[in-house]
């Protein structure tokens, strides 16, 4: 990816999160959060991610944020009222945000850098079979015909087991927003 | 060209807004946004070592995968912390977490 580009997604997910934490109002926040995730989705489809780009606008920005928009307009949620912000927690939970951010900074200096190779795909398609080949022999990277690949053979079990956590879920929220009756 | 080190750098600066908001905020739903904002951080790291890391000419998906499994999770957690919430609040009638000390020792 330019490295424009990268600033320019890497500042908007960025902005986006810091307005999340700032604005008071909590629509506003979820909406700045939407801004957020679209600049993360930039950076995916800038590192050759095509299918969790979009995955991330899809069900992030568009099912989570609207899920958190309805739950907000459905409590008839205000703009916080101020209160006076106790001492203690702020100073510890800025001081763990800095001490982290120091370490990380920290880290980074130490770890050799790397720069992305050009992907290889004529060579790539030495190794992969039926359409996925024509399309690399093409010059075209089947990103989703890849990951579906992966997806249904070696992570089958995986995700069959995903499959029952999202049942489990589906049946514990009709359980949860069951208004109770003693 | 962008590096490896400037997509972990922005990514654990990510990490950390999410972090401060769930530290700081009181509104429990805000809380709720910045977790998705650390896990989203995670994703990024994880994607970046994916392209970073090119197994013949190609990323290595199995990054990619773990990404979309923590995606459906994270779509999971959200179902059920928000139907958690609204409960929450039928009882409540607040989401204020100072508010909420009835578990305080």
């Amino acid at each position: 990816m330019p490295l424009p580009l990268f600033w320019f997604f890497a500042l908007l997910m960025l902005v986006g999160g810091l307005a999340v934490i700032i604005l008071r109002n909590p629509v506003a926040a979820a909406l700045s959060m939407v801004a957020s995730f679209v600049g993360l989705a930039g950076l995916f489809i800038g590192l050759d991610a095509y299918l969790v780009g979009i995955i991330q606008i899809l069900v992030y920005a568009g099912a989570i944020m609207v899920l958190f928009l309805f739950i907000i307009m459905l409590l008839d949620l205000k703009t916080e009222q101020k209160r006076a912000p106790r001492a203690v927690p702020v100073v510890g939970g800025l001081g763990i945000v800095l001490a982290f951010t120091i370490q990380l900074i920290g880290v980074l200096g130490h770890v050799p850098g790397r720069e992305s190779e050009p992907l290889d795909l004529v060579a790539a398609a030495a190794n992969q079979s039926g359409g996925i080949q024509d399309k690399l022999k093409e010059g075209r990277l089947p990103d989703v015909n890849l990951v579906g690949d992966l997806m249904f053979t070696q992570y089958n079990l995986p995700l069959q087991i995903i499959a029952v956590l999202l049942l489990v879920a589906t049946v514990g929220v009709v359980v949860l927003s069951k208004r109770q009756s003693a | 060209m962008a590096g490896l080190h400037s997509y972990l750098l922005v990514s654990g600066l990510l990490f950390a807004i999410g972090l401060a908001g769930v530290v700081l905020r009181r509104n429990i739903i805000v809380v709720f946004m910045c977790l998705e904002l650390m896990l989203s951080a995670a994703n990024l790291t994880l994607i970046a070592f994916s392209r970073f890391n090119t197994v013949d000419g190609l990323p290595d998906y199995h990054g990619q995968m773990l990404v979309f499994f923590v995606i459906t999770v994270a779509a999971a957690e959200v179902a059920v912390g928000l139907a958690i919430i609204v409960a929450l609040y039928r009882a409540r009638q607040t989401i204020h977490t100072e508010d909420l000390t009835s578990m305080r020792g």
